[in-house]
């Protein structure tokens, strides 16, 4: 069909995202392509993407100190923040999906051995969807560090889960919020697989003092941005 | 324009069943469409072994190569499949499987007035992945579209194998090979 005019998603910068080999993280070291990846230019399938909302939530799902018979222990937080793309558009009635690890720093899952406490009132799992400004807010609990076996003493700075579909197959992400001023960072290498130290800090929250709810819940903004488009084909290149 | 930076991909890490993980996630169709076909496979490491904490996630026109996008420049449309979803999610087992319930989607125009072949655009996260690989699925009946198709023509001859579905017991077989001997054509978007 010639005359086809699509959106076209902007490349990343190549140190926006961490290498998919960084040794100090060990587990990729068999589960990264060793084959260069092949450029896929963005016809229809690369430009859309699942438009997922209506039915996927429901009403406690963004409020996971609610979601159990009781509440949940640990210090209560409000996450917010805005998902917007990098040419400052707001991503609006879009799917996010958060998972967690609980105030002492373990999953609610089968596999999960560290030995700290499970809350049975917390399962660590939220939904949401961003309204028409790209805003989205959640209610939890703060969660723990926790040790993993990477390297000597290893340990994870808590973090949140965060998964996005935007609008489109090529702006799917699936990154991890962290707090602000986390002695752990440094020696933690999935956080500092991400090369560029502004990239880094793109990854940790903020402390935001106006949206506490006073003697109830502190609170930290997380914004994401997401790969933007250029509206159309015509206006990237080929004049 | 300022050019906002983006955020970082992170791995979805050992836990991903958590917050990812859908009872209807794999049913792209409901399991009750006519016609619907099965394809599925394991997720294999570097050293061949089956990756057991992957994730597999689908996308694709319906039978009629539309999409109910509104940035699709045909425009928005519903598809004549009853409930069809175009997106499929699929942990992968104990075992390291996926698999997914779906409709063969149609063939596609291209910008350069190509057609592209029936195809499956597939995301695959997991705990030591930073960022998800991408690859497609082709359609193993699909001879002349495929051999008609640009991006496959894109990938040297001798990989293009590793994007096509072999036919199974019960449907498609595709796995998908992080690293290796077989390893998969993975694509930049």
């Amino acid at each position: 069909m010639a005359g086809l005019i699509l959106p076209h998603y902007k490349a990343d910068p190549p140190d926006a995202h961490p290498p998919l080999d960084s040794p100090g993280y060990r587990s990729t070291s068999l589960r990264h392509p060793k084959q260069p990846l092949v450029a896929l230019p963005q016809r229809l399938t690369e430009i859309t993407g699942p438009l997922l909302g209506d039915g996927r939530i429901g009403e406690p799902d963004h409020d996971l100190t609610r979601q159990c018979a009781a509440e949940p222990i640990g210090q209560r937080i409000i996450v917010h923040g805005r998902v917007v793309d990098s040419t400052g558009r707001p991503v609006p009635s879009t799917l996010l999906e958060i998972w967690q690890a609980n105030a002492s720093g373990r999953y609610h899952h089968a596999i999960d051995t560290w030995p700290a406490p499970v809350d049975p009132n917390f399962t660590g799992v939220g939904r949401t969807l961003t309204d028409a400004e790209g805003r989205y807010e959640f209610v939890t609990i703060k969660p723990g560090a926790y040790p993993w076996r990477n390297h000597d003493n290893a340990w994870r700075p808590a973090h949140i889960h965060f998964s996005l579909f935007g609008r489109a197959f090529t702006q799917r992400l699936i990154t991890q919020m962290y707090f602000p001023d986390d002695p752990l960072f440094s020696q933690d290498p999935i956080f500092n697989s991400v090369r560029d130290p502004k990239a880094r800090q793109r990854m940790v929250s903020s402390y935001d003092h106006a949206r506490t709810s006073p003697e109830w819940a502190l609170a930290f903004r997380f914004d994401l941005v997401l790969r933007g488009a250029t509206p159309f084909e015509e206006d990237d290149d080929d004049d | 324009m300022t050019e906002l930076g983006v955020t970082p991909s992170q791995t979805v890490g050992p836990f991903l069943h958590l917050g990812l993980e859908w009872a209807d996630g794999p049913y792209v169709v409901p399991p009750s469409t006519a016609g619907a076909l099965r394809i599925g496979g394991f997720v294999f490491d570097g050293r061949g072994e089956p990756v057991p904490d992957a994730m597999v996630e689908t996308w694709q026109a319906d039978p009629d190569g539309r999409f109910d996008h509104p940035d699709d420049p045909r425009g928005a449309a519903k598809s004549s499949v009853s409930g069809f979803r175009g997106f499929g999610r699929s942990a992968t087992d104990r075992l390291g499987r996926w698999w997914i319930l779906t409709v063969k989607p149609g063939l596609l125009p291209a910008p350069e007035g190509a057609v592209e072949a029936p195809h499956l655009d597939i995301s695959v996260f997991g705990r030591g992945m930073l960022n998800r690989v991408v690859t497609r699925l082709y359609f193993p009946d699909e001879l002349a579209a495929n051999a008609a198709d640009p991006v496959l023509a894109s990938v040297e001859e001798g990989r293009r194998s590793s994007l096509v579905a072999a036919e199974g017991e019960d449907g498609l077989r595709f796995d998908i090979w992080l690293q290796g001997e077989h390893e998969t054509v993975f694509f930049a978007v």
